[in-house]
């Protein structure tokens, strides 16, 4: 297991270099520089002193090792575009914000996610089931975007249960959470359903019946352990991606999350936040993904981590 | 009359498709005595395994419902129990033992939990009796081992081992009655043998009544005290092993007989089949079903359903041959069994 777990590590570690120099590569490949909107105003001598700070006349091959070399005593560097501050704050600032709601996010989707794909599974082809499959089909189709403001329309305006917007005090994050949710829960409906269906048609649910077991039960005991796997896959991804923050419902709810700095960063070329924040959100994934693997071992003993035993 | 153990009458049982209704079973009747093992013999199909569903009431509604008759457990009539009360007879006064032991257990609990999981139910016990009776259990079905083997998953036991866990399962509330629906279809002979060894050898240590539900003779010869030949939903000849196998009385029952291998001929022998293929049943025929596979079959045979004749011992056979009026009946049977 120990062995495992340091090739595991290692093979992290690798993962993210190959992302970092990607990453790096890709957006030196963008046209245009993080000094392209002020060079028509600036004199070419203030330019070229900009460019020497940031190290951006060097050769790229030079550029790179610089940057790894910071990134190794964990330095993200300075942000080009507001001078005050480096990378390492933006994200310190920003990830409790995004990470909080996103948690909410993610732990609302899974309890109801799972419980509408197991009704509706039960109930196979009956009415609950249509309700469920077709609020699942909308939670797909509409967008953030679009739900966003609906809910701060009716929830926070006519009915003015919680805060418009901004970030404060714990009602301030049920909308957005809610808003982040929405997706999630339809997804994980579908999936939940879908293998529920294949779980309660098995023999060993037949066996659990024959024991005299209520259905409520078998359910419990036997069906959410076996039938969960699947929906666990998906949330690798969807953790990393929800709680290292969403620009759209963070803008709209004008919260001061991470999610804006993606787009902000790629919008100015702002070098060292464009890496910074892929590979934050890289280690978060990875981590994730490493994460889930040790939990399917936890949840079906049929599979295991390492090699060995039967 | 003396109140049998478990006694079904006239089941029928009816299953909804996009195609129609199929009638399953079409009147069923037949009864089991304490202690005493009946077989239920037939071909795929036949509804042989839906009968055992049924009495469990584990027919699977929709699209299934039993249409008419009655299953009467111990002079209950569980067929008309609601689910509640069902439930407290399943697993503890009924076990079932079911035919692929690859996927009647759940893979991810332990199998001692398996085992367990409707004693503790019913009993109320603490964690620790618990596993003694799982430990005790394992034991009883001869698994070696036990203390160790309580603690791990099915997909650490080998296919034999795993059907006598599904046994220890149908066992561990000390049920009156076990159905076992094809118990040994799914292994090869050698664990067949073995797990029908274990079957005969608790059936008697534990006076159980046994349902075994099989297309083996072989399996009857060995296990049953009772037989009970089903054909097309119904059922077409029943009474105790040694009769039937010596007199069988139904030209169905003669040509499961005649497809049998021989290892007491000399010669070398091409096994006889039986030809054609079964009714469909979204639209059984009006009368036997079996008439046209049969190599008797009279006029009336595919319009009258035949009556029920006892050649006494609780022999019965459901066929016209043995009506009075029937012709040279005698040397017809004589001529079936000969072929035998």
């Amino acid at each position: 297991m120990s062995n495992y777990l340091l090739k595991r590590v290692l093979m992290m570690f690798l993962t993210l270099w190959i992302i970092v120099t990607l990453t790096f590569s890709l957006m030196h490949a963008i046209p245009g520089n993080p000094f392209a909107s002020e060079s028509d105003q600036l004199p070419e001598q203030i330019l070229a002193n900009l460019r020497a700070k940031y190290h951006l006349d060097e050769p790229l091959p030079v550029q790179y090792f610089m940057y790894l070399k910071n990134l190794v005593s964990l330095d993200l560097g300075p942000s080009i575009k507001s001078d005050s501050r480096n990378v390492n704050d933006m994200i310190a600032d920003g990830f409790s914000a995004s990470a909080w709601l996103g948690g909410q996010a993610i732990v609302v989707a899974l309890i109801f996610g799972v419980l509408f794909g197991i009704i509706a599974a039960l109930n196979r082809n009956r009415a609950l089931d249509y309700i469920a499959m077709a609020l699942a089909v909308l939670g797909v189709a509409v967008p953030s975007f679009i739900l966003a403001p609906l809910l701060i329309n009716y929830l926070a305006i006519k009915l003015p249960l919680f805060p418009v917007a901004t970030w404060g005090t714990w009602m301030h994050t049920v909308l957005p959470s809610l808003a982040l949710a929405f997706g999630p829960i339809a997804i994980i409906t579908r999936y939940m359903r879908a293998s529920m269906i294949e779980v309660m048609n098995q023999n060993y649910i037949r066996t659990a019946e024959a024991k005299g077991i209520p259905t409520v039960l078998i359910v419990i005991k036997h069906g959410i352990r076996n039938a969960i796997l699947p929906v666990v896959t998906f949330l690798g991804p969807l953790i990393a991606s929800l709680i290292t923050g969403t620009f759209v419902v963070e803008k709209i709810f004008a919260i001061p999350g991470i999610g804006k700095y993606f787009v902000d960063g790629i919008f100015n070329r702002d070098y060292p936040v464009i890496l910074g924040t892929t590979i934050f959100y890289s280690a978060i994934l990875i981590v994730t993904i490493f994460l889930i693997d040790i939990a399917y071992s936890l949840i079906d003993p049929r599979i295991r981590l390492t090699k060995k035993e039967g | 009359m003396k109140e049998h153990l478990l006694s079904i009458e006239n089941l029928k049982v009816n299953f909804k498709t996009y195609g129609g209704e199929v009638q399953a079973v079409r009147g069923v009747t037949f009864h089991v005595e304490k202690g005493e093992t009946v077989a239920i013999v037939g071909e795929s199909g036949c509804g042989k395994s839906v009968t055992a569903q049924a009495i469990m009431g584990l027919i699977p509604n929709p699209p299934g419902r039993i249409v008419d008759g009655k299953v009467v457990f111990e002079g209950t009539e569980i067929s008309k129990l609601p689910k509640k009360e069902l439930l407290g007879i399943r697993g503890t006064q009924i076990g079932m033992v079911f035919q692929d032991p690859m996927t009647a257990l759940n893979p991810t609990m332990k199998v001692g939990a398996q085992i367990v999981e409707g004693f503790v139910r019913s009993q109320k016990v603490s964690r620790e009796e618990a596993k003694k009776r799982a430990i005790e259990m394992l034991r009883l079905v001869g698994i070696p081992d036990p203390e160790q083997r309580v603690d791990q998953y099915p997909h650490q036991f080998s296919g034999g081992m795993r059907q006598r866990v599904v046994i220890a399962i149908a066992l561990a509330c000390n049920p009156k009655l076990v159905i076992a629906d094809e118990p040994t279809t799914a292994l090869d002979v050698t664990i067949q043998a073995q797990i029908l060894d274990l079957l005969k050898q608790l059936q008697e240590e534990q006076e159980l009544a046994v349902v075994i539900i099989t297309h083996d003779l072989g399996v009857v010869a060995e296990i049953a005290h009772r037989m009970v030949v089903m054909y097309a939903g119904m059922v077409v000849e029943t009474g105790t092993v040694e009769e039937v196998f010596a007199n069988p009385r139904h030209p169905y029952t003669w040509g499961l007989m005649r497809s049998l291998p021989r290892l007491d001929e000399s010669e070398k022998q091409r096994l006889v089949p039986i030809e054609g293929a079964p009714p469909d049943l979204f639209n059984p025929p009006a009368g036997c079903a079996f008439a046209a596979r049969c190599d008797f079959a009279m006029e009336i045979c595919k319009q009258q359903m035949p009556p029920t004749t006892t050649f006494g011992e609780g022999h019965e056979a459901v066929c016209w041959l043995h009506d009075e009026r029937a012709p040279r009946i005698d040397e017809l049977v004589a001529a079936g069994r000969q072929d035998s």
